[in-house]
């Protein structure tokens, strides 16, 4: 489904990713993870076309899109929900989920994606006309990765998903993706937290320095604390 | 000095219809800063030519309706091909450039102006159809610009109703706090911001030719306009539409009731209203705080 080669990104002139490679097929859950400033979120931006990259090769759905904008990214079925939420203020929860669907086909049969999303998400049907900026934080992820979902992208990233969120709603949250893996969307997570990734992802690539070190099925790395301790621990 | 109560209601809706054109400025102005962060210096010379266009249409068609509606049009794309060919390769340059070949651009409109219809202004007669004046209860007000202060509205409830009713205008509000995510979301943001370009462009031509009938039309006027809709983009808050118009309101009312007792006053006001109003609220009235940080 996406394909990551050799890619190279700079934020001015410091280096970021150096050569970065990983692939992930239909209905897989795939980790990135590593510790901060390691580039694993600057990745997921450079799939989703918000830096600068000049090299290397971005392929989803047999397409090149290293050099398409944004907005044709999501176009070809990729959503992604960033690390900060982007809950859009002023704007209620029900006007950020029609955002998501202004530029997907499902937005001809908007009420009933907003209304399978609100049996999706309980607790943002009871909030559809509240300010989504003042929901709690967990209910803004939700709100973030239901933005997300309403255009049934092929391929979900997500950066940090659980990132301050209580444990409860992580529970909800863990099985919406699997779910969703079972429905053959492909998830690309970023997460510090290695036992939780390791429980729900199929493979794990871990990052060091702004390239793959080190690239494993979620069982044998979870067996492999060698690894975990040199590039995952804070 | 005491003045009757009547000529005071009088010239506050003089000074309506003054504001009324102030708000249809500072709206555009207002919308592009806040979705472009373009302080557009150009904006005075997009209501002269609004005003020119007018007068050209008027004379061809005999028809102040076929002005009204084409001056709009026409300014409207001009702010299209300005924004699509001059503004968007400046963007992530930081708030100079712009600004600064907008400045520039509004000396070769008027240069352009004063080209093709002298460099004289030209009177611009009112229509026959609302000349004259009408009893307003407190005494006698001239048609036009009761007619100003409508079509003002008019326009304004249009752009109220496009930015916080349609499709578009969700991706405009949300453009406007976080274009990030409204690309993510799949939409072309530099699409978006041709649009707003162009109805900015387009209600400055529409408050020109409005002004037109009201002043004549001359190629700098559109110079003490546009320092008059900047401070009232500021009182009213940069990014805001109601700040727009309850500031452009208030500019003109001080305006005009200052013109009444001291004339040589009116400006000086005007800025110290604006320096007051600043002093209690630094984002102005409506305006939302660290936009420009």
């Amino acid at each position: 489904m996406l394909t990551v080669a050799d890619l190279n990104a700079w934020y001015g002139l410091s280096h970021v990713l150096q050569g970065v490679t990983l692939e992930i097929g239909q209905g897989e859950i795939v980790a990135i993870m590593g510790r901060n400033g390691a580039g694993k979120t600057t990745t997921l931006k450079s799939v989703m076309g918000l830096v600068d990259c000049r090299a290397g090769s971005v392929v989803f759905q047999g397409r090149e899109i290293l050099a398409e904008p944004t907005h044709l990214r999501f176009a070809l079925g990729l959503g992604y929900v960033p690390e900060e939420r982007r809950i859009v203020p002023g704007l209620t929860v029900r006007e950020n989920l029609r955002l998501g669907l202004l530029a997907s086909p499902n937005r001809a049969r908007e009420t009933l994606v907003i209304d399978h999303i609100a049996a999706t998400f309980p607790r943002l049907k009871e909030r559809l006309d509240q300010f989504g900026d003042t929901m709690s934080g967990g209910e803004q992820q939700m709100l973030a990765i239901a933005r997300a979902m309403v255009s049934d992208p092929k391929m979900i990233m997500l950066d940090e998903p659980t990132e301050g969120v209580m444990p409860v709603l992580v529970d909800e949250m863990l099985s919406l993706f699997v779910e969703l893996k079972r429905q053959g969307t492909a998830l690309l997570l970023v997460e510090q937290n290695v036992d939780l990734a390791l429980d729900i992802a199929d493979r794990a690539y871990i990052m060091d320095h702004g390239t793959i070190v080190h690239h494993a099925s979620a069982q044998s790395l979870r067996a492999n604390k060698e690894v975990q301790e040199r590039y995952c621990s804070v | 000095m005491t003045l009757a109560p009547d000529v005071l209601a009088l010239q506050l809706l003089t000074g309506l219809a003054l504001g009324a054109l102030y708000a249809l400025l500072a709206i555009g102005l207002s919308l592009i800063f806040g979705m472009l962060t373009v302080v557009n210096f150009a904006h005075g010379a997009f209501f002269m030519v609004g005003a020119y266009v007018g007068f050209f249409l008027y004379g061809l068609t005999g028809s102040f309706w076929a002005s009204l509606v084409g001056a709009p049009l026409a300014v409207g794309a001009v702010g299209l091909v300005v924004e699509r060919f001059l503004v968007r390769p400046l963007y992530g340059r930081g708030l100079d450039y712009p600004l600064l070949l907008t400045f520039g651009l509004a000396y070769v409109l008027v240069e352009i102006v004063r080209i093709l219809f002298g460099k004289q202004g030209l009177p611009f007669d009112t229509p026959e159809a609302l000349s004259g004046a009408v009893d307003v209860w407190v005494g006698y007000f001239p048609l036009y610009r009761l007619f100003v202060i409508g079509a003002a509205a008019a326009a304004t409830l249009a752009v109220w109703l496009f930015i916080d009713k349609t499709s578009y205008g969700l991706i405009i509000r949300a453009g406007a706090r976080d274009p990030v995510i409204v690309r993510i979301l799949g939409i072309d943001i530099a699409r978006v911001w041709l649009a707003i370009f162009g109805i900015g462009a387009a209600l400055a031509g529409f408050a020109g030719v409005l002004a037109a009938p009201l002043q004549g039309v001359a190629p700098e006027m559109g110079d003490t306009v546009l320092a008059e809709a900047f401070v009232v983009t500021v009182i009213g808050g940069m990014g805001s539409l109601l700040g727009a118009v309850v500031a452009g309101l208030l500019v003109g009312v001080t305006i005009s009731m200052t013109s009444l007792f001291a004339p040589e006053m009116a400006r000086v006001c005007v800025f110290a209203l604006m320096a007051l109003v600043l002093l209690v609220r630094p984002q102005g009235m409506f305006g939302r705080a660290g936009l420009l940080s």
